[in-house]
């Protein structure tokens, strides 16, 4: 069949043009498809405003600016076939430029003083919503800012902060329901919090007491919950990736109304797992809502040294998956691009891609001192001008919804109670010794049974080289 | 040279009792029906009661959806379809974290890597997540239901990165298990238990075995257990532990020494971690003597820690330092396969196993 089209362009057009053989050529189809959207009954209401209405243009695919340059030729007509597919053939020798004309551009709904831009496509924010969606923000502020002392003041080992990316956290969290699985990297605990993770939860993990679900294995900040459908933390970055095309692939297979969503750092994009798991994601047409924070640095590497790409949403059509690019400090753009991503995953099983600019306005953690890379100014820019929480706090104000009042209120009251949190989970006993043995396998093995018992009698005979508190 | 002979002449039947071994799998045979079976033919048999015992279950990896290079998954996908039975792009280190997150959902994901050479990329997932799943969590979370299969081992022609045997590298990672069959009869078996078992599991199947060797396998759904190794020969003046194909050239080196009337106790260990120390212990004290065997490079192989353990607790008993025969400390080779290879004469001349005057330090 490779043959019939390789002719010479002048028997092809008299072909058409005598022969009426125009079928037997297959016209290049330019317009990518349209998802079509029909009604469906969303799973949770508990967040959902019941008369919320979709604009359902704006989560159309667009056609994107195609990378290839289109000609005239009637070249282009013409098919090769190829195990790929049908591919159209040129004998221009063009190469595809290295980058568009144009960055793709940012999905924006609130500008910087909290307007709402005129005709922009959102999903509404009820009150109720809007009003705890705020709460949340201002409280991991909060969160992050007292524990991050407590560490300075060694009463934690570690501490990492999520300030400058509040809007991801909280609106994304507001987006998807209780069903959808999250496998985080680190930076997401605005997500458990939404969830009902209470500052105790937060503070007894940190500490790594008794009460830490966690049972004091891990560093502070590697939260996880079952119950919340929050995958533990690990260290290792974008391990979660393809784990989370695999948890997508479970959920179809159950027929679940639900999607996997995990997060991504920009520099976490450049791991082979950000491959595997794209990839794995697309071709098993797994329900996963990747979301990426480029907050523009990894620890000190910027991103000018993590990759040469127009950031890492131009990445998602390289593995055949939806993609957008949003305003990460935009809580109702964030809010809409992912509760749109999310119902496109379930509805249609397959991935979506979504890059949230932001900037991380912390230290990498507080392990990391970032003024010795970056200049203050940047850092003090994004923190004052650039603030994602003050920009969701001036439209929820301008609506009427929240007062000065209010704010005193909320932040006072919460420091209070993380205040009594931290100091409940200090005080809080410890992990019993054996603790350290259980769970390396579902049962204790003999190796473990006998260097447990080793163990100890070793502490028990000399105890003054061990720390205290901890129940044999 | 009678291993030479033994590896490329002739089809490999494992000896029968005859001479009061057992290499054949020493599952009770009872009244069930039994078929003459090579391993990847056991080991498909294996993967096909696993997914029909459990719709839970998924079996994936590069090309296992037309059989899989080494055949052992016929006909899994056209009877339990392409849902759960397909091949995965070619990326190892994705086929492992997709299977430890349909793990972490309560599925059993069979997961295949190739051949045990390409197992690398996956180490990360391999060490750094599934292992640790269920510790790090506090137990909220496990990804007990993975099982990574591997084929692993000399071949006769597979150089660098058709032969390897790595199974020492997984064996320092506390939270997996290693499991290594030796037969048709025990792959089915040990597969299964591996498969069902509540924890992570990485199997490596030895590739050369795959047609070579043929046994009677029972057709039923049986299991082998795990961490429980088996006295597969008796005998009073020394042990010998081994793995996988190496079983059989020790099995030789076993009856030679017979004919010097040297009584040798082979020692099929099965599972690698957590490993059977009782059951070697026990025969060390007897005998008083310990070789150990592997294809695996000598030097921090997992013959060590098994050397290293009996000392500690036979140090009194022993009469002899413990022996290793190994393979060499170099890439797998492929023209000086024979010469790198732990053969039977190797082992026979190795100074536990022979008298004094033809001691050779291998």
């Amino acid at each position: 069949m490779a043959m019939w089209f390789a002719r010479s362009r002048n028997l092809v057009s008299s072909l058409r043009q005598n022969l009426g053989l125009s079928a037997i050529l297959i016209k290049r189809n330019h317009s990518s498809p349209r998802p079509v959207f029909t009604n469906y009954e969303l799973s949770s209401k508990v967040f959902l405003d019941p008369s919320t209405s979709f604009r359902h243009e704006s989560t159309a695919v667009e056609s994107q600016p195609d990378l290839v340059q289109q000609s005239d030729h009637e070249d282009d007509a013409q098919e090769l076939d190829f195990p790929g597919g049908k591919v159209g053939y040129t004998s221009e020798m063009k190469f595809i430029p290295e980058s568009s004309s144009r960055r793709i551009p940012c999905y924006r709904v609130l500008n910087e003083h909290g307007k709402i831009i005129s005709d922009s496509d959102f999903i509404p924010v009820s009150e109720k919503l809007a009003v705890r969606m705020y709460e949340q923000m201002a409280t991991l502020q909060v969160m992050d800012h007292i524990f991050y002392e407590a560490q300075r003041q060694g009463r934690i080992s570690f501490y990492l902060t999520s300030v400058g990316e509040e809007a991801i956290n909280i609106a994304s969290a507001a987006a998807l329901s209780p069903e959808d699985v999250v496998l985080p990297q680190y930076r997401e605990p605005g997500v458990l919090l939404w969830r009902g993770f209470t500052l105790e939860e937060f503070a007894n993990q940190c500490f790594g007491n008794k009460a830490d679900y966690g049972k004091g294995r891990q560093m502070p900040i590697h939260y996880g919950s079952n119950q919340h459908n929050y995958f533990t933390v690990s260290s290792p970055i974008a391990t979660q990736l393809p784990q989370a095309a695999g948890v997508g692939y479970a959920l179809k297979m159950e027929k679940k109304n639900a999607c996997a969503v995990t997060f991504i750092g920009d520099g976490g994009t450049s791991e082979g797992d950000f491959h595997a798991g794209l990839n794995f994601a697309a071709v098993m047409e797994a329900p996963v809502v990747f979301i990426c924070r480029n907050n523009g640095w990894a620890i000190s590497t910027h991103i000018s040294e993590q990759f040469r790409s127009d950031g890492i949403v131009v990445k998602g059509q390289a593995y055949g998956i939806r993609s957008i690019r949003v305003d990460g400090n935009d809580a109702l753009a964030v809010y809409s691009a992912v509760r749109s991503a999310r119902e496109m995953a379930v509805t249609e099983q397959r991935p979506v891609l979504i890059e949230a600019m932001t900037y991380r306005v912390g230290h990498h953690s507080t392990s990391d001192d970032s003024t010795k890379y970056r200049e203050a100014d940047e850092i003090q820019y994004w923190k004052m001008s650039r603030n994602p929480v003050n920009r969701f706090k001036k439209w929820v104000q301008d609506n009427g919804w929240w007062s000065e009042e209010d704010e005193s209120k909320l932040r006072s009251s919460t420091r209070k109670q993380l205040l009594q949190a931290i100091q409940a989970a200090e005080k809080w006993e410890k992990q019993p010794l054996t603790e350290l043995f259980n769970d390396v396998y579902d049962v204790k093995t003999k190796n473990l049974e006998e260097q447990e018992v080793g163990l100890k009698a070793l502490v028990e005979k000399q105890p003054q080289d061990y720390p205290t508190g901890f129940h044999i | 040279m009678a291993s030479l002979l033994s590896r490329f002449c002739r089809k490999l039947a494992l000896p029968g009792s005859a001479h009061g071994s057992r290499m054949t799998s020493t599952t009770a045979c009872g009244s069930e029906t039994v078929k003459s079976l090579n391993l990847y033919s056991a080991i498909n048999q294996a993967l096909h009661i696993a997914l029909e015992t459990d719709p839970r279950s998924y079996v994936f990896g590069e090309d296992v959806g037309f059989g899989g290079v080494f055949r052992c998954t016929t006909g899994l996908a056209e009877r339990f379809g392409k849902n759960r039975v397909f091949n995965t792009p070619l990326c190892e280190q994705g086929i492992v974290g997709f299977g430890i997150g349909l793990a972490a959902m309560g599925n059993r994901a069979v997961v295949e890597i190739q051949v045990a050479d390409y197992i690398y990329p996956a180490f990360d997932q391999i060490v750094n997540e599934a292992a640790k799943f269920r510790y790090r969590s506090g137990n909220q979370f496990n990804c007990g239901g993975l099982t990574i299969r591997a084929p692993y081992g000399a071949v006769g022609h597979g150089g660098h990165y058709h032969s390897q045997s790595p199974e020492a590298f997984f064996c320092h990672v506390p939270g997996i298990k290693v499991v290594i069959p030796r037969s048709p009869r025990e792959a089915k078996g040990l597969l299964l238990s591996s498969i069902r078992d509540p924890n992570p599991v990485v199997f490596f199947e030895p590739k050369w075995l795959y047609r070579q060797a043929v046994e009677e396998v029972p057709e039923h759904d049986y299991m082998i257990p795990l961490s429980q190794a088996e006295i597969i020969r008796e005998g009073s003046d020394i042990t010998l532990v081994g793995w996988g194909a190496q079983l059989t050239v020790m099995e030789q080196a076993c009856l030679d020494a017979e004919k010097e009337g040297i009584s040798c106790e082979l020692i099929d260990l099965k599972t690698l971690l957590p490993w059977d120390k009782e059951t070697v212990e026990a025969s060390v004290k007897k005998t008083g003597r310990l070789l150990i065997s592997h294809e695996a490079p000598i030097t921090g192989g997992f013959g060590a820690e098994i050397s290293a353990t009996i000392l500690e607790r036979c140090f009194l008993k022993l009469e002899a330092p413990v022996s290793r025969v190994c393979g060499l400390d170099t890439p797998f080779p492929l023209v000086f396969e024979p010469f790198y290879m732990p053969t039977k004469n190797k082992a026979s001349s190795s100074s536990s196993l022979s008298s004094p005057s033809k001691t050779h330090i291998f």
